[in-house]
């Protein structure tokens, strides 16, 4: 009954494929964003759970998780930005009616 | 009127099991420090460890398939709450506590907050449309069934290169050493990103004419 890699790869599996239905189906510009964080953690545990079991020299893959913490913060912040841009410009979030860059 | 207090009530429900999750951490973050002082890498943990992985386990799946069926857009934040927070008790389950920590700080505290701010802000619309017609949702569900398929066949199968040897955990001072020696240039250029964003974000909220 021990907890093994694969244990941790396959619930990372599980939120990956859940947050890309997300990203997929929801048509709320923010509702997107949290699928993609959920892909984000998904991405994390992996590294987390590979650093665990595997790495010789552990730490790098913690400190790949913390740039990516890092770099999905960022893009957090910057997309809720664009999200209230669009929303002051086009009065709703949707993502099928931001379509004034279409050919 | 019933209808809402139904709504409010099962949020509120699903609320308190989301955070059931995350109350664990205190307990476990006890529990992990004192599993990374075992150097013997043989048996971490055993019985308790399994119960507390499974039923984190149940949370984060259930969270995210909540996350990925809810048709409200507050209640997806929720179901986003317990899935990032029983990922952070999976980090320290996995002894990575700085991580854990960091995770319930940026995430639970940070991103998750920003999130509900900007459903707050761009919530009032006359056109909502929020799930996209069937046909796509079939299409994106035969992807989505089709590629967790593979992976999980493909997961079960590989043998990985290494042994599955656990390593004791690292201390915070181990993962501020390597941050500033062997990641230096990394950490500048996050740095440097992040100060980036942080005037991307300040000249896309200013009020112009």
């Amino acid at each position: 009954m021990t907890i093994g890699l694969t244990h941790y790869l396959i619930v990372a599996a599980i939120m990956f494929v859940a947050g890309l239905f997300t990203m997929m189906t929801k048509r709320n510009a923010i509702g997107i964003l949290i699928g993609v964080e959920l892909v984000l953690n998904a991405a994390t545990v992996n590294l987390v759970a590979f650093d665990r079991y595997m790495g010789p020299d552990r730490l790098d893959g913690q400190i790949t998780a913390i740039f990516v913490i890092v770099l999905a913060a960022a893009e957090a912040a910057l997309a809720v930005g664009i999200c209230i841009n669009v929303y002051k410009n086009l009065s709703t979030v949707d993502v099928d009616r931001a379509n004034s860059l279409r050919g | 009127m019933t209808n809402t207090k139904h709504n409010l009530t099962s949020c509120l429900l699903r609320l308190v099991v989301a955070g059931g999750g995350v109350l664990l951490f205190s307990s476990q973050a006890a529990f992990a420090s004192e599993a990374s002082g075992v150097t013997n890498a043989a048996a971490p943990g055993g019985l308790l460890e399994a119960a507390l992985f499974y039923f984190v386990a149940l949370v984060a799946v259930v969270s995210s398939l909540g996350v990925c069926f809810s048709k409200d857009i507050v209640r997806m934040a929720v179901w986003l709450f317990g899935a990032l927070g029983s990922v952070a008790v999976m980090y320290f389950l996995l002894a990575a506590n700085f991580l854990g920590a960091i995770q319930l700080i940026v995430y639970a505290g940070g991103t998750l907050i920003l999130l509900v701010f900007g459903v707050m802000l761009t919530s009032k619309s006359p056109w909502v449309k929020f799930e996209c017609p069937k046909i796509e949702m079939l299409f994106a569900g035969i992807i989505c069934a089709a590629l967790l398929g593979c992976l999980c066949i493909v997961l079960t199968d590989a043998t990985w290169a290494g042994t599955m040897q656990v390593v004791p955990g690292a201390s915070v001072e181990a993962i501020g050493k390597i941050l500033i020696t062997k990641y230096l240039v990394p950490f500048e250029v996050a740095g440097v990103l992040l100060m980036i964003v942080m005037v991307g974000a300040a000249h896309l909220a200013r009020q112009d004419d």
